[in-house]
């Protein structure tokens, strides 16, 4: 039996990517999340791995891309600046379809902002922040056990659909401590096998070449409908999300990470006052589940959206609903986490103003 | 001692004319063929048919990879 | 009988190149070719293409390889030899990829002594733009941006990319050569063979810029450029072993 032991989020995701197999770490300090590369720096050595400090987050994603193209499980971890440094090399990294893991740990902006907790990138995580049609699987942690176990899931898809995939955290899930349980170390001899396309010398074989590169309109178009597929079949088979107290809903909040976190405590007191109000809280933020969502909410009167941002989601939100239900939204910026009290007081206002 | 005899064979498609292999050749043995365009419009290098050292200078200058330099050999070594 | 003493090697592909007329690339991917053959190295070697007239580079080797962002070449050969450090790994880089966009990743990757090997290609224009200016254009040196000629007062210096890395500690071999005649491409090839052996040896970093001709953007016929090479970049850029921990052992 495993049990649980108390560690901080960034930690915790550091040792499930290890544990998911992941050997290979490169990594710029930045706060909130330093303590992964940390952590990296003291483990990965322990278990035969490779642990580097880069000098930008510029080199960084391209020394994701290197190792990625070998077919080893590797990934990197940032917040947001430096993730808006890294978005050049991922859509490479999209167009040359290599598996990797992104840990965006979520802090205030734009620009410099702060150091806090947030969920301004949301467009850039999920509507793609760098250049050209390209898709990154996104998964939305709410507890440092749910960023665990996403961590696992993340190298297990970038690998199954040889395409990045990016844990969206936030500051809260990386500092707090929880009790997790860990995942059992995964067998290296039995990961995906990737020697149909990996760069490892053309040994016997003919030479593999790995490029999202094609200067003929005609055959960058062929790539481009081979990646749009396999978006497709991604939309079909991925979608994630959380239902919580939705049976009898007659009001439903939305909300992914730590806000859906909070969103949970703000349904309880909702009823304990009497009133039933539902959470949906979707784990993956590309594929967005739009069905599910929209599912649960047209049983409801409205639906609020709350996130830590100026309302980024929310979009998703009516792209779901596509105006049967109403949607309003509420959200705090620039590293301020809302508290449960002060959604619900938003919550009755709105209920009052029918 | 006697004089080394080479030959040049030039690939004269992938040839494009810039004519580094003939600034190059100190014999002064290979030349444009201005008689012919290749499909890419170059007027290709063309070996004058004697002369050849079998030294290599053309094929070490040559930027497209299009010349390959033979050497006489004698039979008995030869394969 | 006749026996073909030099003949293209198998570390080359059969892909037509497709620089222009008299443009040097063509010259140094045979050498890379020729020392990979040489030293027997071709089916765990991997080729780290730029962005440049070069991009296509990966395709014109008989080996596996990728394209890496502009500028980003040594940070792509970074990871694959940390990730597999059986591999060789070497790049082909221009001016601009090198110099400019990629100065960070450059001067970094030698610091850290990368066992990796560089061809840096220094021909003081950006071909595939269409000529504009170079970090390593000449002062005086008209291209499309610096249509007067390069003012240091406007565009500063050329940059020594040699020079400085010439004081980094990681770095195993460092030389600068010229592919202008025979003698020098022979020189070249040898320097080039060391640059890969530094790799091999686990000694270090290992580059070699080559001074190139770009007879079309410098607006001459592919003879003229070589004379202007030697007579100009030369003098500028002059060639030189900086440093050399491989030795001839």
């Amino acid at each position: 039996m495993t049990k649980k032991i108390m560690m901080k989020g960034n930690e915790a995701i550091a040792e499930a990517a290890i544990r998911a197999g992941c050997r290979l770490y490169f990594g710029y300090p930045i706060t909130p999340q330093s303590e992964i590369a940390e952590y990296m720096a003291r483990r990965l050595p322990e278990v035969g791995g490779t642990f580097l400090q880069t000098e930008s987050e510029v080199a960084t994603v391209n020394m994701v891309y290197g190792a990625a193209c070998t077919g080893r499980r590797v990934m990197t971890s940032t917040s947001s600046p430096g993730f808006s440094l890294m978005q050049e090399g991922i859509s490479y990294i999209a167009g040359a379809e290599l598996p990797c893991v992104f840990v965006n740990v979520v802090r205030g902006g734009p620009g410099l902002g702060d150091i806090q907790p947030a969920q301004g990138d949301y467009f850039q995580a999920t509507k793609g922040g760098g250049h050209g049609d390209y898709r990154v699987i996104v998964l939305g942690p709410s507890t440092v056990q749910e960023a665990v176990d996403l961590m696992g899931l993340a190298f297990d898809l970038a690998d199954k659909y040889r395409n990045p995939v990016l844990v969206l955290a936030d500051g809260l899930i990386g500092q707090m401590m929880e009790p997790v349980e860990l995942p059992e170390m995964r067998d290296l001899s039995n990961l995906p096998d990737h020697s149909s396309w990996a760069l490892v010398g053309a040994k016997g074989r003919k030479p593999h070449k790995v490029t999202s590169f094609n200067i003929d309109p005609h055959e960058l178009e062929k790539m481009n409908k081979r990646y749009q597929a396999k978006y497709r079949e991604i939309e079909k088979n991925e979608k994630r999300w959380e239902n919580y107290r939705v049976e009898d809903l007659e009001y439903l909040l939305v909300g992914y990470g730590t806000s859906g976190r909070i969103l949970k405590s703000v349904a309880d007191m909702a009823r304990g006052d009497g009133i039933k109000v539902g959470v949906f809280r979707p784990i993956t933020l590309w594929p967005y589940p739009y069905e599910a969502l929209a599912e649960v909410a047209e049983k409801a009167r409205f639906v609020l959206t709350v996130e830590m941002s100026s309302g980024q989601m929310v979009e998703d939100v009516k792209l779901a609903l596509e105006g049967r239900v109403p949607v309003y939204f509420y959200g705090r910026m620039a590293g301020v986490v809302p508290t449960p009290e002060e959604i619900y007081r938003h919550f009755v206002k709105l209920l009052e103003e029918g | 001692m006697a004089r080394v005899e080479g030959y040049v064979e030039i690939d004269t498609e992938r040839c494009k004319g810039c004519g580094l292999c003939i600034n190059a050749c100190p014999t002064k043995v290979l030349e444009f063929d201005m008689g012919t365009f290749n499909s890419k419009g170059y007027h290709p290098a063309r070996y004058k048919g004697t002369g050849c050292i079998a030294c290599g200078f053309c094929y070490m200058m040559c930027p497209d990879v299009c010349i390959t330099v033979y050497r006489s050999v004698p039979a008995t070594v030869g394969k | 009988m006749e026996k073909a003493i030099f003949n293209p090697p198998k570390s080359l592909s059969k892909r037509e190149f497709t620089y222009c007329p008299g443009c040097h690339h063509g010259i140094v991917h045979r050498l890379i070719a020729e020392v990979i053959d040489e030293l027997g190295i071709r089916e765990k070697t991997v080729i780290i293409a730029p962005v440049g007239c070069s991009v296509f580079a990966y395709e014109f080797f008989e080996l596996d390889g990728t394209v890496a962002p502009h500028g980003r070449a040594l940070a792509v050969a970074t990871g694959m030899k940390r990730a597999r450090p059986d591999l060789v790994v070497f790049t082909y880089q221009g001016d601009g990829d090198l110099a400019a966009i990629g100065t960070a990743e450059t001067i970094h990757a030698a610091n850290r002594g990368e066992k990796l090997t560089t061809i840096f290609i220094n021909n003081a224009v950006y071909g595939m733009t269409g000529g504009q200016m170079a970090p390593t254009t000449l002062i005086g040196q008209k291209t499309t941006t610096t249509p007067y000629g390069r003012n240091h007062e406007k565009d500063g210096y050329p940059i020594h990319i040699s020079e400085i890395l010439s004081t980094m500690n990681g770095v195993a071999y460092l030389e600068r050569v010229t592919v202008d005649t025979p003698q020098n491409v022979r020189s070249a090839k040898k320097a080039i063979k060391k640059a890969f052996l530094a790799q091999i040896k686990g000694l270090g970093f290992g580059l070699v810029e080559v001074l190139s001709a770009c007879p079309t953007n410098w607006g001459m016929n592919p003879v003229e450029a070589m004379t202007w090479l030697r007579e100009h970049m030369a003098k500028e850029f002059p060639p030189k072993l900086f440093v050399d921990k491989v030795g001839d052992g």
